[in-house]
């Protein structure tokens, strides 16, 4: 469009505009003007705030994916029995670290039902007599590009598990696995809150429902923040990637 | 309120600069980033590679289970490293016989056989062109079937013996079930693919009498001296010789092993040598007569056991009183170190210090075995250099030369052949192995095709491949594939798509070698017996079965005295019985080792005609070899000229092995191909080594796209100067140039044999040669 033909628009338009006020004045004199100010002050904070909430409260949870345990699981329960964590998650004579047990060691105990808990009775319907491994989901399972030894940090690091697992052996059940629907990474290790904002090492969340057992929303926090954030304090070390990173 | 234009746009850049302020101010957008972030680099990566199911690495408990490897004939112990089911490190066994805690880099990329793209993953049956690489999956009892009918109707057609089997190895139960096998269906055919063990096995049974191949005893060896032999590039058992390099190059100056190297080109164990002698290529045996001539002049020869137990060493008279010239006559005259220095190229005061510091060491040892030994060489040249080794007495003592031997397992009783097996049998070999021309040798590996392609092209009517890959590995690669077009029925047992595989008509895939049980026995180049045995590792990943079983199932399909052979169940049934009581402790440690076996005296040793050492090899005649003039019986320098006109070939070329570059049976892993320098392979063009000395006469530099011409073929290669290469000789590597395997291999370089042919020995029809004639122009 060239330049004469834009003023031309203008003016008509102009025209135009003068002959709707003059109506509009007829039917209510209104100052015209002293609210036009407020138009986008309004649509922007309109806009912010949709957008503030899509963002903070929205979003946030179609982040994640929900998966449920195989077997809703009592670390508590196990605990008193057993007496600690490294009953059933000790280290190999080799110093490699055996993380879930497998399914034989279940088996020690459960080849035959012990009480009547339908969940005990589930893992031997359906894992111990068939011989099929739980398909647990594993909340702290790091990505593929870190190396994490569990040696280094509770040998010799003499770091309790609850440091980072937080209060995990108080459950009396095992809460979902959420995993982020685009890295598929556990919710854990990727942090809860993802503002990244954490008040202790680890964000945990232990309620007691109405029946008095404890429940876990969600336990720790173990992002590469967080990593980071303990061997600084710790051992002084920083921007060390290849720590992790190999 | 009226929506005017003015009003419109305020609202929406209202809205949208709220919106943008508004999603900034919350963490989503920077979550999304660093969640695209690791979306691109793990997960998306994953899905362009087709997911690679399995391909992650697996959690699980870490355990150990060893095994043997059999990737070449080194036969090392292996320990892997397993996470779960899946196998994820290979690395030496501690404490093995072998290689205690060694690994070679072929070893230690075994799982890339193991779970590389290249396994086959069931009986494949030919659909296309033979060599268009279309195959069709089939069951197994359909494959089976179709090997039945076809050996079958030609069994009936009283053509048994045109079936052959070619191996690498015919020690151990599954070789021997191949032989087994055609000995019951009827056929003499039975060829193992070369390696320099063709010739020491011949030299060793000529001069002592003995059967079997040679033993070194390294480790104790205090003075090397190498023709030529690739001492740390894969000659031997790889490890175990690396290992005892390490032995020799250890301890101060006074104590340690002196290695000399006798070789045209300064490769790793030239470099690494105490001296490096170049010398004119094919002439070595001339050089080890040359010694032998010092040797015996200054009398530095070990008196007692050439005294007592040799013979043919003084000259010597038969009972009608004919005189016959002896070795030490015979290298006085003719190899003079001045007489030897012109053919050699080697000055005569060189080859007087050699043959002092050799004859002089407390326990000198010569080697022999071009390369990684993988080419059958001359028997002359063989026997020079064992002929030093009897001149300082160092036979079937610490530090020396024995018959390599073998742990004794349970015989299998004698095949009842019926008529057909029997005449079948019966007939000449294919190769001419055996025949009046070469009554000594077993197996002419390099000659049955030149045979086929010279007349008899309907030789072969069946062909079965197991455990070698012959379509490349065989010298002169444009006869070997002449000839495969000429068999109408090929099989190959392989577990991966080797040449031969891939020009097959039917592919009946083993077990790889992690997955299966199988015996090893005494590995190349050991002084002492050792049984090892495979074991499955893990589970078979494939629709694969154990090339035994398949066999014996094919017998005991076929019926009659075939099937009748075969009385076992099973492999498995057959390798306990075998190991009889063995069993027990081969099961349990994974090996046998006569740690304190000790080699006959001298004066039991030798089991020739004489009882004696024999420099004279009347074994020539009682086996009705015609040797025609004299000097034929005794160790001598009889030039092998390289193939080709030297007015069209004015250069050399010879083949270069390399540690890192495997060029036998099993194709060069990916991860050793990685390590091969920019000078070697670059992109798919491989490098040759050239003088620059050379290269200038043919305006060549550094890199040039150069034509590599010989009377076997062509091929464009890159220029790569070395001054470690005689002037006048091209160096090219083996190992590449494979049309096969994957993307990870194939079309990458030349295969080195493609352009070298075969010369044959004049006593044993064995391929003497060490090079070809050859022209470069620049292209």
């Amino acid at each position: 469009m060239s330049t004469t033909e834009e003023k031309e628009q203008a003016v008509a338009e102009n025209e135009q505009a003068k002959g709707g006020d003059e109506q509009a004045a007829e039917v209510a004199p209104v100052k015209p003007g002293t609210w036009r100010f407020l138009i986008p002050i309004a649509a922007f904070a309109l806009g912010f705030m949709s957008h503030f909430s899509l963002g903070w409260v929205i979003l946030p949870p179609i982040l994640y994916a929900e998966k449920q345990q195989p077997i809703d699981f009592s670390h508590k329960l196990h605990v008193d029995e057993v007496g600690d964590c490294e009953g059933c998650h000790y280290f190999r004579e080799d110093g490699s670290f055996s993380g879930i047990p497998e399914l034989e060691n279940c088996a020690e105990c459960h080849e035959e039902a012990m009480g009547e808990d339908p969940e005990e009775a589930k893992l031997i319907t359906e894992y111990i007599e068939p011989g099929k491994e739980i398909p647990w989901l594993i909340y702290a399972r790091q990505p593929q590009c870190v190396f994490f030894s569990h040696a280094a940090h509770v040998k010799m690091g003499e770091m309790d598990c609850a440091i980072c697992h937080g209060p995990i052996g108080d459950s009396d059940h095992v809460r979902p696995y959420q995993y982020n629907r685009l890295t598929k990474y556990s919710r854990d290790i990727w942090g809860w809150n993802i503002a990244g904002l954490s008040k202790n090492g680890w964000d945990y969340l232990k309620q007691a429902d109405n029946s008095g057992e404890i429940k876990i929303e969600h336990a720790a926090r173990m992002k590469m923040d967080d990593c980071a954030e303990c061997h600084m304090e710790k051992r002084g070390t920083h921007d060390a990637c290849f720590v992790c990173h190999k | 309120m009226k929506l005017d234009r003015r009003t419109f746009i305020e609202l929406i850049v209202g809205f949208s600069a709220g919106a943008g302020g508004g999603f900034m101010a919350t963490p989503v957008n920077w979550k999304l980033m660093d969640d695209m972030t690791i979306w691109s680099q793990e997960l998306w990566p994953r899905y362009q590679l087709g997911g690679l199911k399995g391909s992650l690495p697996q959690q699980g408990k870490v355990t150990h289970a060893d095994s043997v490897c059999n990737l070449c004939p080194g036969g090392c112990g292996i320990t892997v490293r397993k996470v779960g089911d899946r196998a994820t490190k290979i690395e030496g066994r501690e404490g093995y016989p072998v290689n205690d805690g060694g690994i070679c880099p072929l070893g230690a990329a075994g799982l890339q056989l193991l779970y590389g793209p290249w396994r086959i993953p069931s009986p494949l049956k030919r659909i296309g062109k033979r060599g268009s690489g279309n195959f069709e999956k089939i069951s197994w009892d359909e494959a089976i079937n179709e090997v039945v009918q076809k050996l079958g109707n030609l069994r009936q057609k009283g053509q048994s013996h045109t079936v052959a089997c070619i191996l690498g190895s015919d020690e151990g139960t599954v070789p021997r079930l191949f032989d087994r096998f055609l000995t019951a269906y009827g056929s003499p055919n039975f060829i193992r693919t070369a390696s320099a063990e063709d010739t020491y096995e011949l030299a060793l049974g000529l001069m002592q009498g003995t059967t079997g191949s040679v033993g070194y005893d390294l480790e104790r060896a205090n003075f090397i001296l190498s023709f030529g032999s690739g001492l740390i590039e894969g000659w031997g058992s790889p490890v175990r010789v690396i290992q005892a390099h390490s032995t020799w190059r250890s301890g101060d100056l006074k104590d340690r092993a002196t290695v000399v190297q006798i070789e045209p080109r300064l490769s790793n164990t030239a470099a690494k040598a105490d001296n490096w002698h170049p010398i004119n290529p094919g002439t070595e045996a001339a050089l080890a007569l040359g010694l032998a001539h010092v040797i015996i002049k200054e009398s530095l020869y070990n008196a007692d056991f050439i005294g007592k137990h040799t013979f043919g060493f003084e000259d010597w008279s038969d009972s009608s009183g004919k005189t016959y010239m002896g070795f030490k006559r015979l290298v006085r005259t003719e190899y003079t170190p001045e007489a030897v220095a012109k053919i050699t190229g080697l000055p005569a005061k060189k080859i007087l210090t050699l043959a002092r510091a050799f004859a002089k060491a407390k326990r000198p040892l010569a080697v022999w075995g071009r390369g990684k030994g993988t080419v059958s060489g001359s028997l002359y040249e063989c026997m020079t250099v064992h002929a030093l080794n009897a001149l300082t007495g160092n036979i079937n003592k610490p530090g020396g030369v024995s018959a390599r031997p073998q742990v004794a397992t349970r015989s299998w009783p004698e095949v009842e052949r019926d008529a057909t097996a029997l005449s079948g049998s019966r007939r000449p070999r294919i190769d001419g192995a055996g025949s009046n021309r070469y009554p000594l040798t077993r197996y002419l590996p390099d000659r049955w095709s030149q045979v086929m392609n010279g007349g008899k092209a309907g030789a072969i009517q069946a062909l079965l491949v197991h455990g070698a890959d012959p379509y490349f590995t065989t010298l002169d690669s444009a006869a070997v594939a002449k000839a495969f077009d000429a068999i109408p029925f090929v099989v190959s047992f392989s577990t991966c798509l080797d040449e031969t595989a891939y020009h097959a008509d039917l592919i009946l895939p083993n077990h790889h070698y992690l997955e299966r049980w199988e015996d090893l026995p005494t590995p190349v180049g050991l002084q002492k017996p050792i049984l090892g045995m495979l074991r499955p590792v893990v589970s078979p990943q494939f629709d694969t079965r154990h090339a035994g079983d398949v066999l014996m199932t094919i017998a005991k399909s076929m019926g009659g005295s075939v099937a009748s052979a075969f009385p076992w169940d099973d492999y498995e049934t057959l390798l306990k019985e075998t190991m009889g009581d063995k069993w027990g402790s081969l099961e349990a440690a994974g090996y046998i080792v006569n740690e304190g076996y000790k080699p006959s005296a001298w004066s039991k040793a030798f089991g020739t005609p004489s009882g004696k050492f024999e420099f004279y090899i009347t074994a020539f005649d009682q086996a009705g070899v015609k040797i025609g003039k004299d000097v034929g019986y005794l160790p001598h320098y009889e030039p092998v000229q390289p193939e080709g006109n030297p007015a069209t070939y004015p250069l050399i070329l010879i083949p270069t092995e390399l540690m890192r570059l495997a060029d036998g049976a099993v194709g060069n892993p990916p991860f050793c191909t990685k390590t091969l320098e920019e000078t070697e392979l670059k992109k798919n063009d491989l490098f040759v080594e050239v003088n620059p000395k050379t290269a200038a006469d043919y305006g060549l530099s550094e890199g040039h796209h150069a034509m590599l011409e010989t009377a076997k073929g062509k091929a464009k290669v890159l220029v790569h100067l070395f001054e470690g290469i005689m002037p006048g000789v091209i160096g090219i590597p083996k190992g590449l140039g494979h049309a096969a395997y994957d993307d990870y291999l194939a079309g990458k370089g030349v295969n080195a044999n493609s352009l070298i042919g075969v010369v044959e020995d004049p006593v044993t029809g064995l391929s003497a040669a060490w090079g070809v004639r050859a022209k470069l122009t620049r292209v």
